[in-house]
């Protein structure tokens, strides 16, 4: 028997393809407690200069842990990606200072090296069927070095005077466009929960979408006042936040985000049912690789010069253990870009409280892998008892 | 080899199909009638599933011919197999078990709606519910929730997920893998019916099975495959179990026969 109204809403049921994890509640209790936990050990955690840093913080490992969220959906890795957002960072740099452009034109350059990377290692990963974990192991060490031997030796470093450059990671939003920007997605939202059915009184469909609008309109709300003390909404959280609901729109609600989960769950069951499994991958490697290159033009713009440490150091693995803590399965097919910047926004708690406590680099690269060490457990663990109840 | 003069909906001629070292297929003939079920039936390693997965697209063979309706065609992918009208329900059912059985009846062939820009037509959700639901209930096939992940259905539910599927898109010809191994007395009765309700409105059916009594029971030709090639043809009708042993072992089955 089927029922036809007897469904639940919400997209993550209505795919399915997330029944079997644990769910964004726990995170979202996990982050007010780590919120809590920093705020009393340091006051200074949930001021609005800090909350703001927090946001430009967030940026670049929020946009990484996106692409890589998307190559782990379909069941493959990307362990390049810090290395590539390094790489594009040098080579908008170089373009910048030694070819002489202006700053669209390097950031252009930038982001199509980063497309053409992951075009390459999308397809040696496809047509080779070589293992993704290794290729972009070796990519991880080229990009590196090439980013080295392109800053050069010598200089070792780069500074962007590009005002427009320079305004990526310190523009800040006027209130009123911010205000917009909340309330018209919000009241959006609250007249599809107005329209859905039945059309008077109230219905469980009804109640769950009139109760996300309010959930958005408040969080937006409270974090909008909050932000509003300190210089406004600072551009990177909208440039964050649009690259997600992109994110989310294509993985849930189109053809695509069906195949790219069925490819994760069975890639030769959705290669029968002709999903073109060859290309969709590719496809993610290269979104992958291009979002590093986005990443890496938000670095520079935000350390104001570019250096051998760009996009090094725990920036990968901070990416991968936020995608893995926000949801995203290693074995593939289940994940959501809510779940991805939770899990982001929880990493990057974590290393700024750290920060604020003068903890070292030691301390925070512990915390750091500790978490994603935590996390792969639960997510073998969720996979073992999904295959255990077939 | 044409049934009461009629052309064949599906026929293929010298197929021949390497599989790393083996040879599954060797110059393999067989014609599938419009109208009729026409059964596979061999040990396994017979060349059987190979054969299905060429003429739904999955496999390229490496010599021989397809025609359907009376067309040669190329059958290069799923896709195209599709189109033309085939739809195939294998072995292992292929399905995602990470996705809803509503998303699995429509993969590869998800239908759209409201079109936003840069992202084209989003996925129609109730459009797809609504006819998926309709025409289950007509086929009267029982499963729970559209919206459930096939991972968590029982083994005779992924059955009908797979069986529904091909279904769904109204085939000409249809390919089933052993579609009854996984199923109980019951659900193989409903599954038999279905069958028969297909082939009474003219679709093609092929069937693919080691079991020669369901053979007997569910088909109207019988082939018999061994080692890669058809070793005999029946009229479903005309055979008994015996005779349908020994075609498939290739040894005479024992004393008790008569002379």
């Amino acid at each position: 028997m089927i029922s036809r109204r007897g469904r639940k809403l919400g997209i993550s049921n209505r795919f399915a393809a997330n029944a079997g994890s644990a769910g964004l509640l726990p995170l979202c209790f996990a982050l007010l407690i780590i919120a809590l936990a920093f705020q009393s050990a340091n006051a200074n955690f949930l001021t609005a200069r800090n909350v703001s840093n927090l946001c430009l913080q967030l940026a670049a490992p929020g946009i990484l842990t996106l692409g890589v969220m998307l190559v782990l959906l379909v069941g493959e890795i990307d362990l390049s990606i810090g290395a590539v957002s390094g790489l594009c960072a040098s080579v908008l740099a170089v373009a910048h200072a030694h070819l002489g452009l202006s700053a669209a034109p390097s950031m252009a350059v930038a982001l199509l090296v980063g497309l053409t990377i992951g075009l390459t290692q999308g397809a040696v990963v496809v047509f080779l069927r070589a293992p993704s974990f290794i290729i972009t192991l070796s990519g991880l060490l080229v990009w590196m070095g090439a980013h080295h031997i392109l800053l050069g030796e010598k200089i070792g470093e780069l500074e962007i005077d590009d005002p427009t450059l320079r305004a990526i990671a310190s523009a800040f939003l006027p209130s009123w466009l911010t205000g917009l920007l909340i309330v018209i997605p919000g009241a959006a939202a609250l007249f599809h929960g107005v329209a859905a059915e039945p059309r008077f009184g109230l219905s469980a469909a009804k109640l769950r979408i009139l109760g996300r609008a309010a959930v958005y309109l408040l969080t937006a709300a409270v974090a909008a006042l909050v932000l509003e003390q300190h210089h406004g909404a600072p551009f990177l959280l909208v440039l964050l936040i649009a690259l997600a609901v992109a994110s989310t729109i294509v993985t849930e609600h189109t053809p695509l985000g069906v195949h790219i989960l069925a490819i994760g769950g069975n890639a030769e069951s959705a290669r029968r049912a002709g999903v073109s499994v060859a290309g969709v991958r590719i496809a993610m490697f290269a979104t992958c690789s291009t979002l590093a290159a986005v990443a890496g033009v938000v670095l520079a713009s935000r350390q104001l010069a570019v250096d051998a440490t760009t996009g090094g150091g725990s920036l990968t693995l901070d990416a991968i253990a936020a995608a893995v803590i926000g949801g995203t399965s290693l074995f593939g097919g289940r994940g959501r870009a809510l779940g991805a910047i939770l899990g982001s926004v929880l990493v990057a708690s974590v290393e700024n409280g750290l920060d604020l406590l003068g903890l070292s680099g030691d301390v925070k690269s512990v915390a750091t892998g500790l978490m994603l060490f935590s996390a792969v457990c639960l997510d073998t663990l969720l996979q073992r008892r999904r295959g255990a109840s077939v | 080899m044409a049934v009461n003069g009629e052309r064949p909906l599906l026929s293929v001629r010298g197929i021949c199909k390497r599989l790393g070292h083996v040879e599954a297929l060797r110059e393999v003939d067989l014609d599938v009638p419009s109208g009729r079920v026409t059964a596979v039936l061999g040990d396994n390693g017979a060349g059987k599933s190979t054969l299905l997965k060429i003429i739904s697209g999955v496999l390229q063979p490496d010599a021989g011919e397809i025609q359907f309706d009376s067309r040669r065609v190329r059958l290069s992918s799923p896709r195209i197999a599709n189109k033309l009208g085939i739809e195939a329900v294998y072995q292992d059912l292929a399905l995602c078990d990470n996705l809803s059985v509503l998303l699995n009846i429509y993969l590869g062939r998800e239908r759209r709606g409201a079109r936003i820009p840069l992202f084209g037509g989003l996925l129609a959700f109730d459009v797809m519910h609504e006819e998926a639901a309709r025409y289950l209930a007509e086929l009267s096939v029982e499963l729970p929730s559209l919206w459930s992940e096939a991972g968590r259905l029982s083994g005779g539910q992924r059955q009908a997920v797979a069986i529904a599927r091909a279904l769904l898109w109204r085939p000409r010809l249809l390919l089933l893998d052993e579609p009854t191994a996984a199923l109980g007395s019951k659900q193989t009765d409903s599954v038999r019916r279905i069958i028969r309700t297909l082939r009474d409105q003219g679709v093609a059916v092929l069937l693919i099975t080691h079991n020669f009594t369901q053979a007997i029971h569910m088909a109207d030709r019988i082939v018999v495959m061994r080692h890669g090639r058809i070793a005999s043809r029946f009229d479903a009708g005309q055979i008994d179990a015996q005779q349908l042993l020994e075609a498939i072992t290739g040894e005479p089955a024992g004393d008790c026969r008569t002379p």
